[in-house]
């Protein structure tokens, strides 16, 4: 089929996962203006990420994933090894920016024309080698030559610079923050970020597929379940498998508990940020126990492992989803209690109330997904239906409603994790007494050269998983986009009409990733 | 001026030093219980200071005398003030030296050294911290000033002694003044020690942090003192507090039956003080910095108000 009437042919991928269309691009001008297209008709970037080809014989190939009303447009650009470029694609979509960077680093793909400078390289190996590239070997040796990051000056009477990070005075991920200031006002925030690159994608290639979901899972420890689901989910398409029923719904489970003892978190954190102590104490213990019953049941606090590609590994009895159940109305209750508090507590809701505000525009503009994203008032949710998309199962089935906040703020962003909080225990519920018996994982053959989109909605957002296998059904390529690519920009839209001690608060409203975005 | 005078002065001062991180230690415990956490030890506050001590000092590189000698006048400043605020006698050999605006001044001294102090080293967050405790500072300053003045009229003098002193051993008398004047002294106690809901004393955020952003680059026993400089400011805002509104139980010779009663009377008022800070704030979120001057404005017009009262209606009295 085709999309925006564009002369590109799509297919839709197997399996019965979020629903994803495939298709190539035949030239970087045909590519363009489908970006174009689909940026009219308000799509959004989803991922951009680079593959190497060069090993059968082709050059490279450029992904760039699209969010529709409907779906996924998965976009393929085959570019000749000899000179890898492509087209700008950061004027069409500003989220490309970094990602398009950090294809350049990495696979040694790059934009023609736009922003140059190296994004996850900060000079720990040479410009002119790429980990990605198959014959980069394993590097190390490298002399760490850390560059000078050219970061925008703002000038004029008064204002002056504030560096933040990348270490911190608390114990949290490492980044940078340049706050460009007048006075308390700020003017401008610039992020660096890639301190946490690790080098997992180059440690994806050549793993068989069991040992692909391990690591999948260990790319962003708070959305473990998310990125397990989104592996699996890629690894499905690529090898048109359907995983059971049951496994569907335990993943569904797992993914919500996951949502539970994120938001319960974060919205302890909030009232921390804002010096009310008490509210942290309350959140944390009942993400405590939450995280303990996880223990229990599933083995693992974060449930790691736990979602393999086929199905899950571990089923739930009677008596552990009856003490779901249990949980889940205990912590209604407490939220419902403390929600009451963080409402009526002046003093709270004057730190959130208009901090950190973006408006759908921007929102739009910025390709957001997720929860930063619904706050501005966007139904953007891939487990719920909206015009033109029916949700994957086993959402389609459990009716999901989506939350959303028109205020685009701190206080719609606290407001959101509260309204997704009671519907999440309410889909926990719904599932642990409607469990369908079923096997619990299908056989995965491996399917020579296969490829699959995974997308999955996480508690932070849209969180991609791109597989590519090779001719033994090893995998080639694997690609983990976290929701924080297309967020982090949003954050520095978002601190602009504030004040500098504003800035933790919005800062922990959207809670984003950097292990995830850097790999 | 009597030899048991000059050994009560002394008593004074020793005491402070060694309630003072007491103090501070009981509003953490009392915080934590608050938020219903289990509590850090009451001594841990020594703990610390005695770990500071036994620390080197590391120095930045720009580092001038001033970043070296602020930890010392800072620390003076609050022993000073801490000499002179009648805490158990109002016989205080010290106290003629200085009135409360002389008081006033010492803290004011205080602040001026440990802000030219962030801002010696020249990291974003020391200049930050120094630009905020200005702001903060010289808003309080003027409503402490409206508060003494108000009680300064009641007493006829501006001697702390002299005015705790007319307050608590005279006919006892209801002053509506008094009211105002504690509501504006209560803000400017919370504003000056660094307390929810201008400042927040457990905080790791560096771009929110007042207090602990100019005392970032400080180690060893220069942290040490300022951190005991900081629990002797709370304490001496709290013994000032109590002496200046709730006198009773402070000896006004140097009797020593008194001095007696006056020990266990000023732990018992301080445990009670200590309490209702933790109290205040657990129940109160952090403010917006640009927050902050409406707080301090309105504690200087409850002083005024005060004052206002005190001349208009108790003129007679």
């Amino acid at each position: 089929m085709r999309f925006f009437g564009e002369p590109i042919e799509f297919d839709k991928q197997a399996g019965i996962g979020s629903p994803v269309w495939r298709g190539r691009a035949q030239s970087s001008e045909a590519m363009q203006a489908f970006a174009v297209a689909v940026h009219r008709n308000h799509g959004r970037l989803a991922a951009l990420w680079g593959e190497d080809r060069r090993g059968g014989g082709d050059g490279f190939r450029l992904h760039v994933a699209f969010g529709l009303d409907m779906g996924h447009a998965w976009l393929g650009l085959d570019l000749p090894a000899e000179r890898p470029v492509y087209p700008d694609l950061a004027g069409i979509f500003s989220a490309a920016n970094r990602m398009q960077r950090a294809t350049r680093d990495l696979v040694g793909i790059s934009n023609e024309g736009g922003d140059q400078r190296p994004w996850l390289r900060h000079g720990a190996w040479p410009a002119d080698w790429f980990p990605l590239r198959h014959d980069a070997g394993e590097g190390g040796g490298f002399v760490n030559a850390p560059t000078d990051y050219d970061f925008v000056r703002v000038g004029g009477e008064g204002a002056h610079e504030i560096p933040v990070g990348p270490i911190h005075a608390g114990i949290i991920e490492p980044g940078h923050f340049r706050f460009s200031v007048i006075g308390e006002r700020l003017l401008r925030l610039e992020q660096r970020l890639g301190y946490q690159h690790k080098g997992v994608e180059k440690l994806f290639i050549g793993r068989n597929l069991a040992e692909g979901a391990r690591l999948a899972g260990r790319i962003s420890g708070d959305s473990t379940c998310a990125y397990a689901w989104a592996y699996a989910s890629a690894i499905e398409a690529a090898c048109a498998v359907s995983p059971p029923p049951r496994a569907l719904l335990l993943r569904a489970l797992m993914l919500e508990r996951e949502r539970v003892a994120n938001h319960l978190g974060d919205l302890g954190a909030l009232g921390n940020d804002a010096a009310l102590a008490f509210g942290f104490s309350q959140f944390m213990r009942l993400k405590e126990d939450w995280l303990r019953l996880n223990a229990q049941l599933f083995g693992h606090r974060f449930m790691m492992d736990r979602i393999v590609p086929g199905g899950v590994a571990l089923d739930l009895e009677a008596p552990a989803l009856a003490s779901i159940v249990e949980q889940c109305d205990g912590v209604g209750r407490a939220v419902k209690e403390l929600k009451k508090i963080y409402d009526e507590h002046a003093g709270l809701q004057d730190r959130f109330v208009t901090t950190g505000a973006i408006d759908a525009q921007l929102a739009r503009d910025l390709s957001l997904s997720g929860m930063a994203a619904r706050a501005t008032g966007l139904i953007l949710d891939a487990r719920a239906h909206r015009t033109g998309y029916t949700p994957p199962p086993p959402w389609a089935m459990l009716g999901v409603r989506p939350v959303t906040d028109e205020r685009g703020d701190v206080a719609a962003r606290a407001a959101l994790r509260f309204g997704e909080i009671f519907e999440s225990l309410r889909l926990l519920r719904e599932i642990a007494v409607g469990l369908p018996d079923s096997g619990l994982c299908a056989e995965v053959p491996p399917a020579a050269g296969g490829q699959g989109l995974g997308v999955v909605e996480g508690w932070r957002g849209e969180v991609l998983v791109g597989v590519q296998l090779d001719d033994a059904g090893r995998l080639a390529r694997v690609h983990p986009h976290d929701p924080s690519w297309q967020a982090w920009p949003a954050l520095e839209h978002a601190v602009m009409k504030d004040i500098v001690p504003d800035f933790p608060l919005i800062n922990k409203s959207f809670n984003l990733s950097y292990s995830g975005a850097d790999l | 001026m009597s030899i048991s005078g000059l050994l009560w002065q002394l008593f004074a001062i020793v005491l402070a030093l060694a309630l003072a991180p007491l103090l501070t230690g009981w509003v953490n415990q009392c915080r934590a219980w608050l938020q219903n956490r289990s509590a850090p030890p009451l001594l841990l506050p020594y703990y610390m200071l005695h770990k500071l001590f036994l620390k080197d000092v590391v120095l930045a590189h720009g580092a001038s005398p001033i970043f070296r000698f602020a930890p010392f006048a800072v620390f003076g400043c609050m022993l000073l003030a801490c000499a002179i605020i009648p805490v158990l006698s109002t016989d205080l050999p010290f106290a003629p030296a200085a009135d409360t605006i002389a008081l006033v001044g010492v803290f004011g001294l205080a602040r001026i050294f440990i802000s030219l102090a962030a801002m010696d080293v020249g990291t974003s967050f020391g200049t930050l911290g120094g630009r905020r405790e200005m702001l903060v500072g010289f808003l309080a300053e003027p409503a402490l000033l409206m508060v003494i003045f108000t009680l300064a009229m009641i007493a006829q003098s501006t001697s702390v002694a002299t005015i705790v002193e007319t307050l608590a051993h005279r006919e006892f008398v209801i002053y509506p003044s008094l009211a105002f004047a504690g509501i504006a002294f209560t803000f400017v106690s919370f504003a000056e020690n660094a307390r929810v809901p201008v400042d927040n004393p457990a905080t790791h955020l560096e771009l929110t942090m007042i207090h602990e952003a100019m005392i970032l680059e400080y180690s060893g026993r220069h942290l040490a003192l300022i951190e005991w400089a900081a629990s002797l400011k709370l304490y001496a805002y709290s013994c000032l507090g109590l002496a200046l509104f709730f006198p009773w139980g402070i000896a006004q010779g140097d009797s020593f039956l008194g001095l007696l009663v006056a020990i266990p009377m000023l732990v018992a008022k301080l445990a009670i003080g200590g309490v209702l800070l933790a109290l205040i704030e657990t129940l109160n979120a952090k403010v917006r910095i640009f927050r902050a001057p409406e707080f301090l404005g309105t504690a200087f017009l409850f002083a005024v108000l005060g004052l206002l009262v005190r001349l208009l209606l108790e003129s007679r009295v």
